[in-house]
């Protein structure tokens, strides 16, 4: 029992802030509401002996006055909690990216370095980490009440939340959207270590390759090479007759569509290629690049646009 | 003496005995009547959602959870929420107090279209049988908002027999709205201008105008949700080129402004006993009305703050936000007009007005705890956990069930022309008052720490606080099942009541208790404003 919850990241300590100014002006409103009940109600109790003439006459300046003050408390705590959130919103350029995949009912964990989880995260200390989330199935909430932090994840799409830990520790992650039988099973822990211990932790659970080097080995298997190239060069240096994009320094890079707008070439827009070629079709090539939709599971999407970004510093040809 | 001899005079020709055969109840046209058929119907589907939510509570009592299944109770919420929103909360006062009195408080003999009245009960009816048939058949396990893809692609539970019962009850809401927009329109009595009426005539205005213009879209999401279950035509489950959040937008576009049609009718009803009670005049009854209005229209714009985490863009988050604030306003100017109108009036505590006052404390803690979940930052920690639940479960069941209660005890002596036992009336409601906060503010402490929504089971840590909910919800309890026992007593054995027992202003006091099926003898004329107290009468009459 405790009536207390970490504050494990500098964010929380901030939220906390705009929670604790939130209740002090509740009290002190529902005070004032409370405290005139019971003052009316006694002063002004029916047979009883008081001077009830105080009672203004024309209310509109009272409207006036109390509408306009409420309205300007409102604002006030409008921009504290809008300038918080876009801020919890915008992750730093320099973050650690790992990926989520959530299904009925656990969680996913995959590192850059092709180290894996099971609804367990973890994480090193002081240092801004970026989740990049996905659901197999229905809608799932990664959430972390340590971190004050809370975010959807989504099927058929990648969402993002960013988080920076403090203090090294265990914290409770929890599935806060209704996901079905057992969405109260669908939790786990985050552990939160200074970075020489992480940097052990990761080489303890050392995978066979980094998730980059595991796509490479997708990128053969789902025949992408056939097309692409065999190092993601291109159609015409492919074996293949077939005409299709270069992949090499796509990645981060504008990606000009057929309909004449151009998109930054981001996981979420890989993704998109890769299960939904039809949605953004990339502009000068026929459209005959068929839909891996149900052919390739999320972990292995995640480690195709992992490799595919690895030869983002490779020059186009 | 003279209560007794009215009494005699009028039992032959009182709405209650103006036929007794089943076929004149079932048949009937007669707006009163509808109203106590309603009021049987929604009493039932509000013990069905409170069993529902006992069964809730004592699950939680144990953090492994005291029922065995997930599966169980993830059902159990599911139709306490159901029957709760669409077969108690949205219809509660507009169908029963607003069917009752919206003709007599216009002076009028019935509502514009007494037919369509009676459909629209019928067409409950029906609905309540589709949803009650669900639940025996063996529930629905998606919670009340049926989000996708769950609900259409993964859910093993009766969604679709759900869904249409909900589809059926919203043509009864239309059906409901369109007779009160276009009888108070229509119908008022010589000399009652807009500004003459009630303040409860206009939130049911308000009211109606939501149910018409939000509740087909609601129709229209169902219909969608239905087909995409069975047909996977592809619009909300991403598999098959659809997007789960259309799902949200669309839901919450209906569902947030059904928030202020639970809502809305229960500040009416406040707004007629405050002044009554006090016997001093609503104090800015302009502002009033119109913070009903404007309630209703920015309710409409503030559905996306049901969204802050689940995906939408930043800027659609601060779009939503402060028109959230935005909405709290009309709200607050409500509470300090009615403390207002006790500034200088003399108070009485009968058990309308012990209601009344709960409710404003209620919903001002409700309300308050809205700006919580308006302010983005705070949002994101507190949303989807407890918080979030205490929060609606005080404006909804502390303001708005208590709300209904007042508005029951006030307009009793004139529903049924009997007087409840006042001193049980009292008891009532502060046991409720009590065993609310008991129940619901642990789960504010329970929302902060982190505890989730929607969780069977739950991390030890988060007992002490359950168990202290649990415990408040059995005097709830308690207080809910006192009123069913007393007032069901007084039907019977209550003292007879006189027309004016409050000595309140309004047309509906000058009728006879209980009224006649034609409701007024000759039409009344309206000169005076509306709440012309104080009234000179009161001091002696209540002694």
């Amino acid at each position: 029992m405790r009536f207390w919850l970490p504050q494990a990241t500098s964010q929380a300590a901030e939220v906390d802030y705009l929670i604790f100014a939130l209740v002090i002006g509740s009290c002190a409103i529902l005070g004032l509401v409370f405290g005139s009940i019971a003052l009316y109600a006694i002063r002004y109790r029916a047979g009883g002996e008081t001077d009830r003439s105080g009672s203004p006459g024309k209310s509109w300046r009272l409207e006036l006055a109390w509408t306009s003050v409420t309205l300007l408390v409102f604002f006030g705590l409008f921009i504290w909690g809008a300038d918080l959130y876009v801020r919890l919103f915008r992750p730093p350029p320099n973050a650690l990216k790992i990926y989520v995949i959530a299904k009925q009912w656990m969680w996913k964990v995959e590192h850059h370095g092709g180290q894996r989880e099971i609804n367990a995260l973890h994480v090193p200390i002081g240092q801004p980490i970026q989740l990049v989330m996905t659901s197999e199935d229905v809608i799932h909430d990664f959430s972390v009440p340590a971190f004050r932090i809370k975010h959807d994840v989504l099927p058929g799409r990648y969402e993002t939340l960013w988080f920076q830990v403090e203090m090294a520790g265990v914290y409770r992650l929890f599935c806060t959207q209704f996901c079905g039988a057992d969405h109260a099973k669908m939790t786990g822990d985050v552990v939160a270590m200074a970075l020489p211990e992480y940097e052990q932790w990761l080489e303890q659970n050392g995978a066979s390759g980094s998730m980059a080097e595991q796509g490479a080995i997708l990128f053969m298997r789902y025949g992408c090479s056939g097309c692409h190239g065999g190092n993601g060069a291109g159609g015409p240096q492919a074996a293949s007759a077939v005409r299709a994009p270069s992949l090499a320094g796509l990645y981060g890079g504008p990606a000009p569509l057929v309909d004449g707008t151009i998109v930054t070439a981001d996981d979420s827009y890989i993704r998109d290629c890769i299960l939904l070629p039809e949605k953004r079709r990339v502009a000068g090539y026929p459209p005959i690049m068929p839909s891996f939709a149900g052919q390739v599971s999320e972990e292995d999407v995640l480690k195709l646009v992992a490799y595919i970004k690895s030869l983002a510093s490779e020059a186009p040809p | 003496m003279s209560t007794i001899a009215s009494a005699t005079t009028k039992t032959s020709n009182s709405y209650l005995t103006d036929g007794t055969t089943i076929r004149s109840w079932l048949l009937t046209t007669d707006h009163k009547r509808i109203a106590l058929l309603y009021l049987g119907s929604i009493t039932l589907f509000f013990f069905v959602g409170g069993i529902a939510a006992a069964l809730i509570r004592f699950n939680l009592i144990a953090p492994q959870g005291m029922i065995g299944s997930a599966e169980t109770y993830n059902r159990l919420f599911t139709m306490h929420g159901v029957v709760m929103v669409w077969f108690f909360l949205i219809p509660a006062v507009p169908v029963t107090l607003g069917n009752f009195l919206v003709p007599l408080m216009l002076g009028a003999r019935d509502l514009a279209f007494p037919k369509l009245n009676l459909i629209s009960w019928y067409l409950y009816i029906l609905a309540g049988v589709a949803a009650l048939y669900s639940l025996i058949a063996g529930g629905v396990d998606t919670g009340w908002t049926f989000y996708t893809p769950l609900a259409t692609a993964y859910s093993k539970g009766h969604v679709v027999a759900t869904v249409v019962a909900i589809f059926i009850a919203g043509f009864s809401s239309i059906a409901t709205g369109l007779n009160f927009i276009i009888s108070i329109h229509s119908l008022r009595a010589p000399g009652m201008t807009w500004y003459k009426m009630p303040v409860f005539l206009w939130s049911l205005y308000a009211t109606s105008v939501i149910l018409v213009l939000a509740t087909p879209v609601l129709a229209m999401t169902l219909v969608l949700l239905a087909f995409e279950r069975i047909f996977h035509i592809g619009v909300f489950d991403p598999t098959v080129g659809g997007d789960p959040l259309l799902f949200q937008h669309l839901f919450w576009f209906y569902s947030h402004p059904a928030v202020y049609v639970m809502i809305l009718p229960g500040f009416g009803v406040i707004s007629e006993i405050v002044p009554a009670f006090s016997n001093k005049r609503l104090f800015g009854y302009k502002f009033v009305v119109w913070s009903s209005i404007s309630i209703a229209v920015i309710g409409f714009l503030v559905w996306g703050h049901h969204m802050f985490v689940a995906g939408a863009s930043l800027y659609s988050a601060l779009v939503f936000s402060i028109l959230s604030f935005m909405v709290a306003v009309p709200s607050a100017i409500k509470v300090f007009n009615w403390i207002g109108t006790m500034h200088g009036g003399s108070v009485r505590f009968d058990a309308p007005m012990l209601y009344a006052l709960g409710f404003i404390g209620l919903f001002t803690i409700g309300g308050l705890t809205g700006l919580f979940v308006a302010a983005l930052a705070a949002d994101v920690h507190l949303t989807q956990t407890y918080f979030v639940v205490a929060h609606f479960h005080y404006v909804m069941v502390g303001g708005m069930v208590s709300a209904f209660f007042a508005g029951l005890h006030f307009w009793w002596p004139k529903i049924t022309g009997r007087l409840y036992p006042e001193i049980w009336g009292r008891v009532g409601a502060v046991i409720i008052f009590f065993g609310f906060n008991l129940t619901f503010f642990p789960q504010f402490l329970l929302g902060y720490l982190g505890m989730p929504r929607r969780y069977h089971s739950y991390p030890p840590e988060f007992q002490v606080l359950n168990v202290l909910s649990s415990a408040g919800a059995t005097i709830l309890a308690v207080g809910y099942l006192l009123p069913l026992a007393y007032m069901t007593w007084s039907l019977f054995y209550g003292k007879r009541a006189s027309d004016n027992p409050w000595s309140a202003t309004g047309l509906e006091w000058r009728t006879e208790s209980p009224p006649p099926t034609e409701n007024f003898e000759v039409t009344p004329a309206v000169t005076a404003p509306p709440y012309d107290y104080p009234l000179r009468d009161v001091e002696q009459r209540h002694v």
